[in-house]
């Protein structure tokens, strides 16, 4: 006998509970299916008392099951009341082997013999229940596992971790503290994973904390010992225990089995849905992860929403009331009519499907100006970037003549060139009529580039034509260019790497659009750094104006992007305008003088050799500090606890010295911060004045941590409250000032969360690093200034 | 490279002594006292209060320094400290119209001038052993220094695992008995007493011949090891010898500052007492 309902939910991750909480809601007769004895079991194997983050945090939830971030214990506990108290009709030990039948007729085969009939079915079984496994002889032992609850439970065994995924290297990482642990990897490096798991990784190899087998494959197991195929033949290696982390896929086999299209053979595919989650087969839908939405916020609205969707209900998305409310301004036009305007208008925008673009408009703001509304200003640091979707704006392209303009229409962009360069606005924009504005901060942008091909290539045409015109030829006609910028590309280099090379021929020169570039020439044996060039300059020039092979070599000294010009058309503007080549001419000859005055004084080379070395070519703001003055009294870094909650952001005897400069542990706030690429919470920002600073959105996950290449963050606890200064001083009370400079034990209930360097944006007076220095040897410098050649030539 | 206090902001705080002391030197020569010059005249008030104000704002400086953010720079008030503190030799000695003795006012002086005199030294040692930190250490930190230490300290212990007593106990007592720091002498003369590290280093250099064939191998790396860590240990000595030297005249400077300003105070109650 086969009992029968109107939805039947099959898998209780966050999605399958909240459509389950939903029908209960509606007292839609349900069943919610779910294989093992307990609820979200995706959820319930997170890794013991891990903080649960309820990203992203603009989007509402709607759901009647509850969710905020906190820990895994919290989270599931509150579940487990609700199913209870809300009549969820949930099966435990119940795992759906198949589904047949139609919209109104379908049914499930549940493993034990029970079937199910149902109108409807939800599919919400995510991914993890698919975890690649290692499918070897022998893999039947009991210490294989293929997750890691609470990496504290081992202590002192030897463990081989199979993988070479983030979710292994972290295993393996957190598991070295207290044991012997091995990885192998199947390749010959660790490629596809995050910037900051790779530094770890490497340093643990590299210090011998991780022994890592490369190339290998797991051939076979037995009880106590794994056999490992290397290149050099097979090795046996002893172990207590075996942690495979390979991945999960989606279960394609099962869900094709139910007759739901994939949108292709990709292994990355996911099933083929409607805008209402319905897949190929009428009546079975498919939310949560496995439809493309692995967060368990986003999950659970569509749990909800495909619930009333069955029952009839034209709701509209969650993120409805957030639009309505950023489109208030535009005199009550309906949603859906503004992003139809928007998109129809602005082609960068235009390529994106209709729930990436909502996405995209959360992240934005629209704004409406009046003639001359300043929308930014020459040299601020915003990075975000601006469409014009209706009206005009002027651009003051000359810093010495705002009269110099040039007039966007709609349609079109601007701001990223501060997005590509990460510096400051090299422009004013300043509204010609009533314009209504998209602005999209820096994040939502690269995203956009990065999944966008079609907006990729939009925005490239523009800025290459932009880059061009502003950074080579400010004066010259737009179509006079056509030639060079349809023949120009953009080209990546990364740090370390040869842009040109002495000796070589020349057919190119270069505008350098992002990061920086040194200058550099053999001289008796010897290559000596001649000048350092940061972005908006071009380089190669000089080879083509004289048709000589190079006379230097250029290096990247960070990840970098130039624009690539074509000799031929170049030599050919070259021709046709005078004044260009002249003005070329003019700096040409400049750079000869300078190059003269640096082979003379190999020491300035060898100072900008070093501070790039030290990461200064990409920073916007760098704390130095002159040895010669320094007494080593501290006082930089008791000022910079003292202003920041009792955590000094700079640790000043760490760090390398060259000759008397010392570059202390301290945020470079880099063009490009490496620290942002990976901030769960979005908590890190740069302000106005390049300031990157984190603000209390964070959540202490420690991405960025890893993720700096100069060591500057700390996850640290709050302090303990302090006496004032005068108690201190009359009555010796402590911790006096700048005792106690870091705070890593913990006060009871506190979280840790990352610290690092604000440049004191808060506070009166500006870096108070600098200004406790009693000697003046503490400096802080833009690196464009300080490492210019003429500049490091006057001062010693 | 760049200016320190010394030439802060184009020397501005030197210009504003040499013109306090010029105007003090010129004030005392015009000036006619009715009997001769000391504190009690109209002049010698004028300069007392003076030096009074200086003393109390230069004492300040304890305070500014670890009052962190805000509009100042502290470069900028050591500058002023040091030479506007300078010209109290000039106008407080003029106040007292040369006229010393045993007295507590002469007291208070003295006072003044060993700290006057401790500053001196001060600017001495900030000019010259910052250089000389920086040559010493080699761009390595303290830290590093320690931590090598401690890895031959362990690379030594298991090499004289199994070597004669003679050898053994040696390398034992040179990691277990070596002390970095000690009394501020100590640390200030930035040498060791019968180190036991330069002793065993001294008394393997014998041994190496005289050990039995089959240790001298390991016998001679512990020589090495011993001789680097001797070399590590001078650095570190070196290092904390110059950082104290940095440090030791304000421990003379602030206790005597304090003295000064009991002295001051007693010095201007009783005058006024007595007037
Ligand atoms: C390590 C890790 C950390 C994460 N951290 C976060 C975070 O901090 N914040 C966040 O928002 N997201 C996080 N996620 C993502 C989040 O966990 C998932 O997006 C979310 O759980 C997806 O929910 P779901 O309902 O689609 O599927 P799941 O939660 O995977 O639930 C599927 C359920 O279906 C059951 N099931 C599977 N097959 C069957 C079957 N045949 N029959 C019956 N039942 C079945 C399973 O047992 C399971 O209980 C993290 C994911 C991982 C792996
Ligand atoms: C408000 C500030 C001051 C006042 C009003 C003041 C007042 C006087 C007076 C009235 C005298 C003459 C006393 C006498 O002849 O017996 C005197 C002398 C003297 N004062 Fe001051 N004084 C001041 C600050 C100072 C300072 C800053 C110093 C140095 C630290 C100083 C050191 C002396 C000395 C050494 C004498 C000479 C004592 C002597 O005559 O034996 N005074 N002062
Ligand atoms: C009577 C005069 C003076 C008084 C009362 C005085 C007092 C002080 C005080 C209270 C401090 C603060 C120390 C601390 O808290 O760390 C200080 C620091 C200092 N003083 Fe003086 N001082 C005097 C004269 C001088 C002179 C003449 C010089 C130099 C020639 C000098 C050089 C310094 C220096 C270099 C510092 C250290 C600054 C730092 O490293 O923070 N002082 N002094
Ligand atoms: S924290 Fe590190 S990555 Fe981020 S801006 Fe500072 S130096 Fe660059
Ligand atoms: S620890 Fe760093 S990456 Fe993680 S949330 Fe905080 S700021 Fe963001």
């Amino acid at each position: 006998m086969s009992e029968e309902f109107e939805i039947a939910i099959v898998g209780s991750g966050p999605s399958g509970l909240s459509a389950a909480a939903r029908a209960a809601q509606k007292e839609i007769s349900h069943i919610l299916l779910e294989t093992t004895d307990h609820a979200s079991d995706t959820i319930y194997k997170f890794q013991k008392r891990k903080f649960v983050m309820a990203t992203p945090d603009v989007m509402p939830l709607r759901s009647d099951t509850s969710f905020a971030a906190g820990t895994r214990e919290e989270i599931l506990e509150k579940w487990d009341e609700e199913i209870e108290h809300q009549k969820v009709n949930i099966s435990y030990n119940s795992e759906v082997t198949g589904i047949s039948g139609e919209k109104g007729n379908f049914t499930l085969e549940v493993k034990g013999g029970r079937t199910i009939k149902a109108n409807h079915v939800v599919l919400s079984i995510g991914m993890q229940g698919n975890l690649r496994k290692l499918d070897v002889d022998g893999d039947d032992w009991e210490y294989v596992q293929y997750q890691l609850d609470d990496p504290e439970e081992y202590e002192d065994e030897t463990i081989i971790v199979v993988g070479a995924g983030d979710a292994a290297i972290e295993n393996a990482i957190a598991l070295a503290a207290q044991n012997r642990v091995a990885l192998v990897n199947r390749k010959g490096e660790f490629a596809r994973i995050k910037a900051g798991n790779l530094t770890l990784v490497t340093e643990a190899i590299d210090s011998g904390l991780i022994e890592c087998y490369y190339n290998a494959t797991t051939s076979r197991i037995s009880p106590g010992e794994i056999v490992l195929k290397t290149p050099d033949g097979e090795t046996t290696v002893p172990c207590d225990r075996i942690i495979a982390r390979l991945g999960a896929m989606a279960p394609r086999r099962f869900v094709e089995s139910c007759g739901i299209k994939f949108t292709s053979d990709e292994p990355s595919a996911l099933p083929e849905l409607s805008e209402r989650y319905e897949s190929s087969v009428p009546g079975l839908y498919v939310v949560g992860a496995l439809a493309g939405y692995p967060l368990i916020k986003l999950a659970m609205n569509q749990g909800y929403e495909v619930v009333e969707t069955i029952s009839g209900n034209e709701i509209s998305p969650a993120d409805e009331p957030l639009l309505e409310e950023k489109f208030a301004a535009l005199h009550g036009r309906g949603v859906n009519e503004v992003l139809k305007e928007i998109q129809e208008n602005v082609p960068l925008l235009s390529h994106m499907s209709a729930l990436q673009f909502r996405e995209f408009m959360i992240d934005s703001a629209v704004h409406l100006a009046k003639p001359g509304d300043v929308i930014f200003k020459r040299n601020e640091y915003t990075n975000s970037v601006f469409s014009v979707v209706d009206g005009r704006v002027n651009v003051q392209i000359n810093a010495e003549d705002d009269n110099e303009l040039v007039e966007l229409k709609n349609g079109s962009f601007f701001g990223e060139m501060g997005l590509i360069a990460g510096r400051r606005r090299t422009a004013t924009v300043v509204a010609k009529t009533e314009c209504f504005l998209v602005e999209t901060p820096r994040r939502a942008m690269l995203k956009l580039i990065s999944s966008v091909p079609g907006a990729k290539k939009v925005l490239d045409t523009a800025a290459i034509y932009r880059q061009i015109q502003t950074h080579l030829t400010p004066n010259i006609e737009k179509e006079l260019l056509k030639e060079i910028v349809d023949t120009a590309t953009i080209e990546s280099v990364s740090a370390g790497e040869k842009l040109i090379s002495e000796g070589d021929e020349s057919d190119h020169m270069f505008i350098i659009r992002a990061g920086s570039m040194t200058v550099s020439k053999v001289i008796g044996g010897r290559s000596v750094i001649l000048s350092y060039i940061p972005s908006g300059n071009y380089v190669g020039e000089m080879a083509l104006l004289n048709n000589e092979p190079r006379s230097a070599s250029v290096t990247a000294t960070v990840a970098s992007e130039v624009i690539k010009i074509d000799a031929v058309a170049f030599r050919e503007l070259l021709g046709r305008e005078n004044e260009l080549k002249q003005v070329i001419e003019e700096k040409f000859q400049d750079r000869i003088v300078e190059n003269l005055e640096t082979e003379d004084r190999p020491e300035a080379g060898d100072i900008i050799d070093f501070l790039v070395g030290q990461g200064v070519g990409e920073a916007s703001d760098v704390l130095l500090i002159d040895e010669s003055l320094c007494v080593r009294c501290d006082n930089c870094e008791k000022a910079c606890a003292e202003t920041h909650g009792g955590i000094s952001r700079l640790n000043r005897e760490a760090g390398p010295t060259f000759e008397n400069l010392h570059v202390p542990t301290s945020c470079r706030h880099c063009e490009h911060p490496h620290c942002m690429s990976d901030c769960p919470a979005d908590a890190i920002h740069r302000a106005q004045d390049g300031e990157v600073f984190i603000d209390d959105k964070c959540i202490g996950c420690g991405n960025c941590v890893n993720n700096c290449p100069y060591g500057v963050i700390q996850l640290a606890y709050p302090p303990a409250k302090k006496p004032g200064l005068w108690s201190w001083l009359l009555f010796g009370s402590g911790p006096g000032p700048g005792q106690d400079k870091t705070n890593t034990t913990k006060v009871e209930g506190a979280r840790s969360v990352a610290a690092k360097c604000d440049m004191c944006k808060d506070i009166e007076g500006g870096a108070s690093c600098v200004s406790a220095c009693p000697t003046g040897a503490a400096i802080r410098v833009n690196p464009e200034e300080f490492l210019s050649i003429t500049n490091l030539a006057k001062s010693s | 490279m760049h200016d320190g206090f010394l030439t802060y902001a184009n020397s501005r705080y030197l210009k504003l002594a040499a013109a306090v002391c010029l105007t003090s030197i010129v004030a005392y020569i015009l000036y006619e006292p009715v009997d001769e010059h000391n504190g009690g005249t109209v002049l010698g008030y004028i300069l007392g209060t003076v030096g009074a104000l200086l003393i109390f704002w230069l004492t300040w400086l304890g305070i500014r320094k670890r009052k962190y953010g805000g509009h100042f720079r502290l470069t900028g008030w050591v500058s002023a400290h040091v030479y506007l503190g300078l010209s109290l030799i000039v106008v407080a000695t003029l106040h007292t119209g040369f006229q010393f003795d045993w007295n507590l006012h002469t007291l208070a002086y003295a006072l003044m001038i060993i700290v006057i005199v401790s500053g001196i030294f001060g600017i001495y040692a900030y000019a010259r052993y910052p250089k000389l930190v920086s040559a010493n250490r080699r761009g390595a930190s303290l830290d590093d220094l320690l931590t090598q230490i401690g890895d031959i300290d362990r690379e030594s212990r298991q090499l004289a695992v199994g070597l004669p007593d003679e050898v053994s106990s040696l390398i034992l007592k040179s990691c277990e008995e070596t002390a970095i720091g000690g009394s501020i002498f100590r640390i200030l003369s930035g040498k060791a007493v019968n180190c036991p590290s330069d002793n065993a280093f001294a008394k393997l250099r014998g041994l190496v011949s005289s050990v039995d064939q089959e240790h001298v191998l390991n016998t001679r790396k512990l020589l090495v090891l011993t001789g680097k860590k001797c070399g590590l240990l001078g650095t570190v000595r070196r290092d904390i010898q110059l950082k104290a030297l940095m440090d030791i005249w304000l421990r003379v400077h602030v206790p005597v500052t304090v003295a000064l300003l009991i002295a001051l105070t007693a010095h201007i109650i009783s005058v006024f007492y007595y007037w």
